[in-house]
């Protein structure tokens, strides 16, 4: 089961957090911050594999990453996953986010927060693996996007009026 | 609005309190359009609040966005209330719906498993969905509760097998393609929950075979995914039941994994290794170069994996080595966790081959560097193997010496930065054998304890150990100053426990007697016993109770007593009271006959001494009964491939031909590195790895144990002179126990008590078999033997008993008379005899009576008496698993095997159960199980595997001597044979 997926920046900025068991706000934020402080001091030529942070309780957890220009891609994961596998779920996740922002960077993950949210969310439900193909999850999305559109423009017309 | 929520979750994530909008969040998710539902959701998302009004919804994104938001986590207590809607969703047109509901229950079923019970059924069918999607979701339920019981789910293994059939077999829709591989994530699923099902279990294994050979072959393409795949099949391999052909594919994988440029792949490689060690080590042989160039990689996590894989190989020869790299990694790296791990693992090598001054040494650089990271039972481990010594005086007192001498010379430098815990190890040693030393002038220690004593910064647990060790020291006049110095100083701590220690010291030190008393010397080895109900007590408080001291209460009835004389909470008050007295009572335990902290100490090895003796016992009975063991079929698999490395000896050429090498080296390095190589893997691959270089550098160490009957299971090495040992101390405690039973044949006593009885009664043909036995082993109702049969005595027999037949009084023999009996019993008779027996306690026996009342004229020729105290039990494998698994007391042993004529073990079951009444349960390959019961008593399992030419013999009973008992009969029996 996934235990939590963060992205950061360079510096450590958080820029997506995300939890599926409960932590306090505190103890999240410590984990981010402390993910941050293992991740970043590993070099680009290592394996995309740490284990046994304390942080995330127990030895069973370990942390799988993907570096992408500025921002870290961190899963926290159990002994029930795949370590491979996982690898290429942020993979996928990144071409996903790709194809749906056009050249995704990191101004997108800050001002679409609620959208990035939205195609984590039909990826990976409550730490489980949901969907792994890109063009099924862009469908989700899409499809909700549409309902959107249209009730919006529903909305809208009195509203302008007014 | 919602712009502003989304600014609101953002600033949420940086860590800056947003309180203020979860109820706006909450309205925003009740009445807002679908968009902004979204966002409210996603607050909610965080927040774990419930929402349940979107699953009756009609809308196909609502009801998605409410089961993500039911999937996130939930209270336990909501399940009840939503359960039956999602239950519904299960059967939804739509296949997404559907996927999402089945993820939901999984998400339940880990939250509370008991109230998702009822929909088993549900699952299955959601296993069976048209939709792939659907079937996917539904493995996730299926992993987990196959790894809960894979029992219960036996049935369904043709069907995963079908599943990932179809799936390698590419049957599903190319959607599922991810990178031309078909469903990789699927794929790792299935072989996860096949490796679980065919664990141990040959026949669910054998439908497996051919579609991991299939699916190991079908992934053979160069990415990422498809190496993800082999991996899960390599350890599937390995997992379920061996098949020497798959295996060899499985090893030339790993061995690809392994050598592979890829980092990544390289981890897995050495995990897998690691894993796959514990089953046959040569591979470990085959990739040695490898595993030392990861070694000395730039990564600390290949580096901790390696060392991992190291860790698993250890033995005897190789200890020494292994145990330098792992100190040199922990030197390095300072990560608490890692630290934690390693230095854990460490102290675990080396406890199994302590006294040496190369265990000292190790110990000592654990503690300094583990410091007070480390388990807490290291140091008293450490403490309790130092203490209990080894078998030669001479060697233990060298060692101790020694140990005295590094820790002398680590506290006359500077010791403000030592761990806290190593400090207390050093006084420790120091008060308990620094009197070993005669050079050494006692004034010193104490000097050094002192300044121990007085350094700042020195937790006071720590002084308290100090204290102790001075105690120890301060003996006879001369120290009375001394020690009413300490004392003084002392009696002013704010430390309860100091103060009443230097209070003791002060007491001890001028009375040098009563110091002798309460800290003998050399410390006693067996363990103190420790009155923990204080009945030393009594007549001090019987005393003060009647002077009219009030009663004592204990400390949570005083703090409610407290709580209700004033009504108003008293958080700080309540809290401040248990833990005065906690010290208080142990103040209390202390005072009367000072138990110092080394006596604290042999209580906790007590307890540690009793949970070791689990330690490495070879797992032969799983949870649902007989394991059947793997090494014969394995072994074949890589054997071949090592050999061929090192047959070639001396010939440092075709060494390096065969061994991989990715990149030349200098010539040097690599004769180091191959040195390394071998003294590294010395003792794995038997004889052959040592002639890599045709010879070794390496003093290969040997290690003595000191021989210890809880401990004989804990090493392999070393665990055949402990068994032997145990096998004498043991034979002699039950030919103690049976001392005058039966080792004479019982003729003699029986002629004795025809004797007495001749003399007695003239008209009883009685006869009185005496049998001694042992007031121990009476008292656990184990009553000896159980078969006697009396062959020499049928010739004194003979004599014609006149007849009577006006009185039929049974009474003892007159001088039996005098002593404690029972009632004498009848325990059978026929117009032709009776049989009466009673039990008679003297003082240094217990005497069987039997009394034969013969009311014919015919003499009684020839009496058989058969004492038998236990009867076979009949039992199946499975229950005999169960029964196993439910009891306690074991007890092993080798016994000797008999030899010629067919199988040597069911010759030797058959003897056994022929001579002494037991039941043959079961017979695989070379093991057998074997059961047998008390009358009227409890059950004793016997599990006996052929090794070599003996036979280990592991017993199981819920009455701590029975094994015993049986065991001895045993050899017996084999004897007469």
């Amino acid at each position: 089961m996934i235990k939590a997926i963060l992205i950061f920046n360079n510096h450590g900025k958080p820029r997506l957090s995300k939890f599926y068991e409960h932590y306090s706000e505190d103890t999240e934020q410590q984990i981010i911050r402390e993910t941050f402080h293992l991740v970043s001091k590993r070099d680009e030529n290592v394996c995309n594999f740490l284990e046994g942070g304390m942080l995330i309780d127990g030895s069973d957890n370990k942390l799988i990453y993907r570096h992408y220009a500025t921002l870290y891609f961190v899963f926290c994961v159990d002994s029930s996953e795949s370590e491979l596998g996982i690898l290429d779920l942020i993979q996928v996740f990144v071409e996903t986010l790709d194809k749906c922002f056009e050249n995704v960077c990191e101004l997108d993950l800050i001002f679409h927060v609620d959208k990035v949210h939205n195609i984590l969310a039909e990826m990976v439900m409550g730490g489980m693996v949901l969907e792994t193909n890109m063009n099924e999850i862009i469908t989700q999305v899409d499809a909700q996007n549409k309902m959107e559109k249209s009730e919006t423009f529903i909305f809208q017309s009195p509203r302008q009026d007014r | 609005m919602r712009e502003l929520m989304v600014r609101a979750m953002y600033c949420e994530m940086l860590g800056y309190e947003a309180d203020f909008v979860y109820i706006h969040a909450i309205k925003l998710a009740q009445q807002g359009t679908v968009l902004e539902k979204r966002v409210g959701i996603s607050i909610f998302l965080k927040q774990n609040m419930y929402y349940l009004q979107d699953l009756q919804s009609t809308n196909l994104i609502e009801v998605c966005m409410a089961l993500t938001v039911v999937s996130q986590i939930f209270p336990k207590d909501m399940i009840p209330a939503i359960l039956p809607l999602v239950e519904e969703k299960l059967s939804h047109p739509k296949e997404i719906i559907r996927r999402k509901a089945v993820l939901a229950l999984y998400k339940f079923y880990l939250i509370a498993p008991n109230q998702v019970q009822h929909i088993h059924g549900k699952f299955r069918k959601a296993l069976c969905d048209k939709d792939p999607g659907v079937m996917m979701s539904s493995l996730h339920i299926y992993l987990q509760m196959i790894k809960e019981n894979p029992a219960s789910y036996k049935d369904l293994t043709g069907s995963f097998v079908t599943i990932l059939r179809q799936v390698v077999g590419g049957k599903l829709p190319l959607d599922f393609n991810y990178h031309s591989v078909p469903a990789p994530w699927l794929q790792i699923q299935l072989l996860r929950i096949l490796s679980l099902l065919g664990r141990e279990d040959q026949s669910m294994s054998e439908l497996m075979y051919d579609v991991l050979d299939e699916s190991l072959r079908r992934a053979e393409m160069n990415h990422n995914i498809t190496y993800a795949i082999l991996y899960e099949c390599v350890k599937a391999i390995y997992t379920i039941h061996p098949k020497a052909e798959l295996l060899e594919k499985a090893a030339r994988c790993i061995g690809n994994f392994v050598l592979s440029p890829k980092i990544n792949l390289k981890y897995l490689g050495l995990k897998a290794l690691t894993y796959v060690v514990q089953h046959d080590a040569n591979l470990a042989l085959q990739h040695q170069m490898t595993i030392i160039e990861c070694l000395d990689h730039s990564d600390l996590i290949i580096k901790r994996e390696t060392l991992e894989l190291l860790f698993r190989i250890t033995n005897a020869q190789n200890v020494t080595i292994i145990v330098e790299k792992m100190l040199g990694f922990l030197r390095l790296c300072n990560d608490d966790y890692t630290i934690i791990d390693l230095v854990g693992k460490v102290a675990e090598l080396a406890e199994k081959y302590p006294f040496t001054i190369w265990f000292i040494q190790t110990m000592n650089v654990v503690f300094s560097l583990g410091g007070d990271l480390m388990q807490p039972d290291l140091p008293s481990n450490f403490l309790r193997l130092f203490a209990d010594g080894s078998e030669s005086e001479e060697q233990d007192r060298q060692l101790k010496l020694y140990a005295v001498d590094s820790y002398l010379a680590v506290l006359k430098g500077d010791c403000s930065h030592l761990p806290q815990r190593f400090l207390q190890v050093i006084s420790w040693v120091l008060g308990e054998y620094s009197c070993l030393k005669e050079d050494v002038d006692q004034q010193e220690v104490i000097r050094l304890l002192k300044k121990l004593l007085e350094q700042r910064g020195v937790s006071s647990e720590t002084r308290s150990w100090a204290l102790s060790a001075l105690t120890k020291l301060c003996k006879g006049p001369g120290y009375a100053e001394l020690a009413l110095e300490l004392a003084e100083s002392l009696s002013s701590s704010l430390d309860t426990v100091l103060r009443q220690q230097a209070h003791e010291l002060c007491l001890l030190s001028q009375d040098s007697q009563l110091h002798a008393r309460v800290l003998p010397h050399p410390a006693p080895s067996d363990n103190l016993e420790v009155d923990s109900s204080l009945s030393f007590l009594d007549g001090f408080v019987s005393d003060a109770l009647a002077a009219g001291a009030a009663p004592y209460k204990p400390p949570h009835q005083r703090q409610e007593e407290l709580s209700q004389q004033r009504a108003l909470s008293l958080e700080p008050y309540g809290l401040s009271l248990p833990v005065t007295m906690s010290s208080c009572t142990l103040t209390d335990r202390q005072s009367p006959t000072f138990l110092s902290m080394s006596s604290d100490l042999s209580v906790l090895c007590v307890c540690s001494a009793n949970t070791l003796m689990l330690e490495g016992v070879k797992r032969v009975w799983g949870k649902d009964g007989y394991i059947p063991q793997k090494e014969p079929s394995l072994t074949p698999a890589a054997v071949d491939e090592p050999s061929d490395v090192v047959q070639s000896p001396d010939q440092q050429g075709a060494a390096e031909t065969s061994l991989p090498e990715p990149e030349p080296e200098p010539p040097q390095l690599d004769q180091e590195k191959q040195q390394l190589a071998s003294s590294l893997f010395v003792g794995l691959g038997s004889q052959n790895s040592m002639s890599l270089l045709g010879k070794t550098e390496v003093a290969v160490p040997r290690f003595r144990r000191k021989a210890r009957q809880h401990e004989s299971a804990s090493t392999s090495g070393t665990s055949e002179s402990s068994s032997n040992s145990s096998h004498s101390s043991r034979s002699t405690t039950d030919s103690f126990l049976y001392g005058g039973l039966l080792e004479e044949e019982p003729a003699t006593p029986i002629q004795n008590s025809y004797h007495t009885l001749n003399s007695t009664s003239e008209n009883e043909g009685a006869a009185t078999v005496s049998a001694k036995e042992d007031k121990q082993a009476n008292s656990s109702q184990i009553l000896g033997k159980s078969i006697v049969s009396q062959r020499n005595c049928s010739k004194s027999l003979p004599v014609a008993f006149p007849h009577s037949s006006d009185s039929m009084v049974l009474q003892l023999p007159s001088e039996l008379q005098e002593l404690p009996h029972s009632d004498v019993v009848s325990l059978t008779s026929d117009p032709h005899l009776s049989v009466s027996c009673c039990r008679v306690f003297r003082e240094d026996a217990l005497l069987l009576v039997l009394l034969l009342f013969n009311p014919t004229e015919t003499a009684l020729r020839d009496v058989a008496v058969e004492l038998s105290c236990e009867e076979p039990l009949m039992l199946n494998t499975e229950e005999y698993g169960k029964l196993w698994l439910s009891i306690s007391n074991d007890v092993k042993q080798n016994l000797k095997l008999l030899t010629g004529g067919g199988d040597p073990l069911r010759a030797t079951l058959n003897a056994l159960k022929d001579s002494l009444q037991l039941h043959i349960v079961d017979i695989i390959g070379s093991e057998g199980i074997v059961a047998c019961h008390l009358l009227r008593g409890g059950p004793c399992l016997m599990h006996c595997r052929v090794h070599g030419a003996s036979l280990a013999v592991w017993l199981r009973s819920p009455l701590p001597s029975l094994p015993d008992c049986l065991l001895y009969h045993c050899q017996r029996a084999l004897q007469e044979h």
